[in-house]
């Protein structure tokens, strides 16, 4: 069962960018992550985002929506649009992949979002739209001051 | 971003001092052209010192200025990567093309 729930969205601008990364890392909050925790949240929801605003909707406007479900340990992040949608999902995830290489990505979207957290998604038909689902396991503050417990009695 | 110009070296430090992604890269790119092609410096270096997130455009800008640099005759370098930042360009292995210097 969820503890948490959360709904967002915007339009498709790219100074909405960092407001929605922001948004969610603050929802994540509350499971107390750690700075590097956070850090990957913020760069995968990012990733997500930008993804839908520049391939999802290219220049023309539409709505980008994030809802985050947190549990006891996990937050899952749902990013979706409703924009051209991707042919081949496999071939897009790929690392170096990108239909964009003029306006200077580098293809390294998916794979930054796969490494950053513990799972991912894509679902996408074209012509509606895609959806990528996110989740990350954040250990309670116990269980980490129990690791860093346990290091500091090894060590010694 | 912030830029300084070493004329004795032909140098051209170019701080960025606010986060890299899709919608602050545009600027940052626009300076950084416009800042090589006014000194047209031997040597470019960005400095990263300052950068609280980075995510995958920040490859793309790197890479877009190293080629710039190229045409310009100059040579590009990164510094001062936070843990953060070297996950992203080490995931991308844009290392390998472009050094990590020392700034002083
Ligand atoms: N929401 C989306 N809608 C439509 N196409 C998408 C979407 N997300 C990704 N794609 C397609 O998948 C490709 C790979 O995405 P990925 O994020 O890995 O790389 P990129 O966005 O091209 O470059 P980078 O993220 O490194 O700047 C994109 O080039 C695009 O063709
Ligand atoms: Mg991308």
């Amino acid at each position: 069962m969820y503890n948490n729930e959360m709904k967002l969205e915007f339009i498709s601008k790219s100074s909405n960018e960092a407001f929605a990364r922001i948004a969610v890392a603050a929802f994540a909050s509350q499971l107390d992550p750690t700075i590097e925790e956070l850090a990957d949240i913020k760069t995968a929801v990012s990733e997500a985002v930008t993804n839908s605003i520049i391939h999802g909707y290219d220049k023309k406007q539409g709505v980008v929506k994030i809802s985050s479900w947190l549990t006891e340990n996990e937050i899952i992040i749902e990013i979706s649009d409703k924009g051209k949608g991707i042919e081949n999902v496999e071939m897009a995830k790929e690392p170096l992949y990108t239909t964009k290489p003029n306006l200077e990505r580098s293809g390294m979207g998916f794979t930054i979002m796969e490494s950053f957290m513990d799972k991912m998604e894509v679902e996408s038909v074209v012509g509606l739209g895609t959806k990528v689902t996110m989740s990350k396991i954040i250990k309670p503050k116990e269980d980490k001051d129990e690791d860093e417990f346990k290091m500091l009695t090894a060590n010694s | 971003m912030e830029s300084k110009f070493y004329e004795k070296d032909k140098l051209l430090v170019l701080k960025v001092t606010s986060e890299i992604d899709d919608h602050s890269v545009q600027e940052i790119r626009r300076k950084a052209d416009y800042e090589m092609e006014r000194y047209m410096p031997k040597k470019v270096v960005f400095d990263f010192d300052s950068v609280t997130f980075m995510d995958s455009a920040g490859i793309g800008l790197v890479i877009g200025r190293y080629k710039f640099a190229n045409m310009i005759g100059a040579k590009l370098g990164v510094s001062n990567l936070t843990q953060s930042v070297k996950r992203i360009f080490d995931m991308s292995g844009l290392l390998k093309l472009i050094p990590t210097v020392e700034l002083n």
